[in-house]
């Protein structure tokens, strides 16, 4: 075991802790922001340790394509190869060969893929994933797993349950720097708590030195989302760290955080800062409309960051979806905004005043006191008292209407599993960027179409509402039901 | 090689304030417009020369030749503004912009409501100089320009830019520096439609720098030069410029199709109209200068420094400059006037290669808008780049297309860039501009030649 993790402060379930990893000492409750290739969005390592980035996660099928793992062995390991002082964390490669790999194929054995360069067979084992992830030098490594998807139910939920269990113990054989790397174990078991509490107890008995959540954010309605991680928080020890794959959005995290996870993963803040959206305490600021061509205050006033106290919403509005610039400094805003949402949990339980954190949290994402039932239900088991944030519906939804110009400005997130398709043209240079990191290493799929003339914008958006009815303005054309989505 | 004592401070202080008064500012001159002041320091081989680029908002001043960094709506296209500092300063301090871009999104009215450019980007050092041509983005349209204004292509499409446009883009960006609405031609066109390009520049001119006064632009304003590849358009446009109240010059209308061969007297044409020499004198009394004329140079004698201004077999002999026991003494054809007075600041576009760049330094100018070179990363290499990344590194960014690289490439070659114009301002200060220049081209004609080797 390579780590030490130290309990500084709990409210209820939610804990603060001190993780130490053999490069760096991370606060929990942890954001750590996806770097796939080994670099996150235009930004230098020396930006994100400015914006307080503690561990960067790297993805194992990326790396082990290009450069290869061999070669960065050969460099000295990922810390070295991307200059990057803190920690990192890498993926088993396995998730991302199942969802990027059309003709992947699950055996006993391990994934079966065609490989990208040349189209022949491969096969990656649970030895061979934690082999390359040997080689790359990771601070946290992870079990190969099973992946299916959580909306998949019948035996073959079952079958990967238990495989990821036989497989678990072909990792560990296979670990050879047990003593400067950590190797979590993913708890599966879909959506069935019977499943997913045989997962757990055997995974607990391995006493590995931490443990995620995995098979989650693909897409599961919010209640079985956030009972599965209250399951297994509570099912899984007190004095290990506890990291929900590919979670998420800010709500998601404020919810597992009060539920007892540690540690998360998602490629949100990045991706949707390409598309222009900004990351605010109000939901979402979607830049590219036409309101924020005049609008002469900061992306948001209350944040810190370099770009908050440099930059207007107009100026950022000219930038993006036109010049590289605009996702460069809408990247930097967003993780500063996830950053400092980890650093303000991780003191509001040290400090005692979790709830009144997670009200204020509540009560600006939700000024109407509408906060979704999910929330409400796992707040409940998590012993928090969000009733202050909470108001009846019908007046606010009123209210809220007759405010019709003050949606473009702060959107709400949608918190339902939101699927987005994005297709983005880099006018600046003519460059059209390659994205390899379609989908996260846990399943969220998020896709966006967008087409820029050059004469004026004429967009397009198919988004798929949330089930809380929520209403969009402006130039924005949506299909009522997400049918023309691609 | 001695190192010339220019640019340093003045010894004998008192014979240098008589002798500015004498004539009539014409040693150690320093222009006053607006809030810029430039001064030559040196010159080495003919024109090439040194200066000194002060603005009030710049924290130091900087020296010239300089590279005026290009930007992307005021920012360099991949290195954000927390990454600046790690250029050289203060050689970075210059941006280079073009309104046009603005035209993607934000209005002057808004770009006035947030209280010009220095402030919608948070950089209140730098120095923003404003110039309608970029030559990636926004290009000179020619056909589609008329009487009214300039025609560019621009990333909005094609539109056309009046004086009276144009000013309110000043007006509202309150850019340090800006360079008046240019008709800008490519080579090809006819003498007439040529013509017609300097006529309009100079009617733009007078209409930039009225319009500029009733807006209160503020800002130094850089008189346009066109004239395409006709020398006596190059100096007639020149000329007046040279007679109106501009603060520098820009000179527009190269890169647009003229040889690299036919460049040198164009731009010669432009900076100096006339015979001029300057000799540097080293370790003489001043008060027995000698010049000589050897192998077809001059040669002249002084016993007393009150002829500083002394006419010699029709030359007229200006003493420029003493600094100890140096002299400089300017010598130029009689009747002649100095077509772009030599204590005001040229800039120019479209020289974007190092051995064009060089061109332009053997020809006087001291401000280039861009560079095209990229150079490969090399050992001992100081920049930030080099300092935190490994070549291995850089070419996996590049092979997966991430962004980082465009970043991490950037910086490299803009640091590069930046110390390619440091030497240039060394070789001037030391006096040895053309061996440099000759040494320079050779060297980059047998990497190029490996290059090709191995390719
Ligand atoms: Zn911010
Ligand atoms: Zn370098």
């Amino acid at each position: 075991m390579a780590l030490r993790f130290e309990v500084l402060g709990r409210f209820n379930r939610a804990r603060a802790a001190r993780l130490t990893l053999p490069h760096h000492v991370c606060q929990t409750p942890l954001f750590m922001p996806v770097g796939t290739q080994g670099t996150i969005k235009g930004l230098t390592t020396s930006q994100l340790e400015d914006i307080g980035c503690q561990i960067i996660l790297g993805n194992t099928y990326h790396l082990a394509l290009r450069p290869t793992s061999e070669l960065i062995d050969d460099l000295g390991g990922l810390h070295k190869f991307m200059n990057w002082p803190r920690a990192l964390l890498t993926d088993s490669g396995g998730f991302q060969m199942v969802s990027l790999l059309h003709l992947a194929d699950i055996t006993e054995e391990g994934v079966t893929f065609q490989s990208p360069v040349d189209g022949k067979p491969m096969l990656l084992t649970p030895e061979e994933s934690i082999q390359i992830q040997n080689r790359i030098g990771a601070d946290i490594i992870m079990a190969l797993d099973d992946v299916v998807k959580t909306t998949i139910t019948g035996p073959r939920i079952e079958e990967a349950m238990y495989r990821t269990l036989r497989w678990i113990d072909r990792c560990i054989a296979a670990h050879k720097r047990p003593n400067e790397q950590n190797l979590f174990g993913i708890v599966q078991g879909g959506l069935d708590p019977v499943l997913r509490d045989i997962c757990v107890r055997g995974l607990v008995d391995r006493n590995l030195p931490g443990y995620a959540i995995g098979g989650l954010a693909g897409g599961e309605d919010k209640d079985s989302f956030w009972r599965v991680v209250a399951q297994c928080t509570a099912a899984l020890p007190e004095d290990k760290p506890r990291y929900v794959m590919g979670v998420g959005y800010p709500l998601d995290i404020v919810v597992c955080s009060a539920l007892g996870a540690d540690m998360y993963d998602c490629v949100y803040p990045t991706r949707t800062a390409r598309f222009g959206t900004a990351l605010v305490p109000e939901g979402v600021l979607k830049l590219k409309h036409k309101a924020m061509a005049e609008d002469t205050r900061p992306i948001d006033p209350t944040c810190a960051c370099m770009v908050c106290k440099k930059y207007t919403r107009a100026y950022i509005h000219s930038l993006v979806t036109k010049d590289a610039m605009g996702s460069q400094l809408l990247s930097y805003h967003n993780l500063y905004y996830m950053l400092q949402l980890s650093r303000n949990l991780h003191f509001s339980i040290i400090e005692g005043r979790f709830p009144e954190f997670v009200c204020d949290f509540l009560q600006k994402m939700f000024p109407e006191g509408d906060v979704p039932e999910w929330v409400c239900n796992a707040m409940e088991v998590a012993g928090i008292n969000i009733s202050p944030c909470c108001a009846l519906l019908s007046s606010s939804r009123q209210y809220f209407s007759s405010q019709g110009e003050k949606e473009f400005e702060a959107e709400k997130l949608s918190c339902q599993g939101e699927k987005e398709v994005e297709d983005e043209k880099l006018s600046s240079q003519g460059e059209i960027e390659f994205e390899a990191e379609k989908l996260s290493s846990q399943g969220e799929k998020e896709v966006e179409d967008e087409k820029l003339s050059s004469q004026g914008e004429i967009e397009f958006e198919a988004e798929k509402l949330s089930s809380q009815g929520e209403i969009e303005f402006g130039a924005e054309k949506l299909s009522s039901q997400g049918e023309k989505e691609f | 090689m001695t190192k010339t004592a220019f640019g340093f401070p003045l010894k004998h202080s008192h014979i240098k304030t008589k002798l500015a008064a004498s004539l009539g500012g014409g040693a150690e001159t320093t222009t006053t417009i607006t809030s810029m002041k430039f001064s030559v320091k040196t010159w080495s081989n003919g024109k090439a020369r040194t200066g000194l680029l002060q603005l009030g908002n710049c924290p130091s001043p900087i020296e010239t030749p300089s590279l005026l960094l290009s930007t992307r709506k005021g920012l360099p296209l991949f290195i954000s503004p927390d990454l600046l500092p790690s250029l050289p300063l203060p050689d970075s301090y210059l941006l280079q912009f073009s309104p046009l871009h603005f035209l993607e999104g934000l209005s002057t009215k808004t770009i006035a409501a947030i209280g010009g450019l220095h402030q919608m980007l948070g950089l209140h050092d730098y120095v923003y100089a404003a110039v309608l041509r970029d030559p990636i983005q926004c290009l000179p349209e020619c056909d589609a320009s008329n009487k009214f204004g300039a025609s560019f292509e621009t990333p909005c499409g094609r539109v056309l830019v009046k004086p009276a446009d144009y000013m309110d883009m000043i007006a509202s960006m309150k850019p340090n520096i800006w360079a008046s609405l240019a008709d800008e031609v490519p080579a090809w066109v006819s003498s007439k439609r040529n013509r017609t390009s300097v006529d309009r520049t100079v009617k733009w001119l007078d209409e930039c720098i009225a319009l500029g006064s009733a807006k209160a632009a503020g800002g130094a304003l850089f008189g346009a030069i066109v004239g395409g590849s006709n020398i006596e358009e190059r100096k007639r446009c020149a000329q007046e410029a040279a007679i109106r109240n501009v603060s520098g010059y820009w000179i527009g209308g190269f890169g647009l199709g003229e040889s690299m061969d036919e460049r040198p007297a164009l731009l010669n044409a432009v900076t100096v109209s006339f015979k001029l020499t300057r000799v540097l004198f080293k370790n003489t009394d001043y008060f027995e200068c000698f010049i000589f004329k050897a192998k077809g140079e001059w040669l002249f004698y002084c016993v007393r420094l009150e002829i500083h201004a002394a006419c010699w077999m029709n030359r007229v002999v200006t003493v420029v400059c003493i600094v100890g026991s140096e002299v400089m003494i300017e010598v130029r054809d009689a009747g002649c006037q100095d077509s772009l007075q030599e204590e005001k600041p040229r800039l120019v576009c479209g020289l974007e290669l190092p051995e064009e760049v060089l061109q332009g330094v053997a020809a006087g100018i001291d401000l280039f808008d861009s560079s095209k070179d990229a150079t490969p990363i090399v050992q001992n290499c100081v920049c930030y780049t080099c300092q935190n990344h490994t070549k291995a590194y850089i070419n996996h960014l590049l092979n997966v297309h991430e962004m980082l690289a465009q970043t991490l490439l950037e910086i490299h070659n803009t640091h590069h860039f930046l110390g390619f114009f440091r030497s240039i301002r060394e070789a001037i200060k030391e006096g040895r501009f053309d061996l440099f220049r000759q040494m320079f081209v050779q060297h980059r004609r047998e990497q190029l030649a490996a290059v090709a080797v191995c390719a």
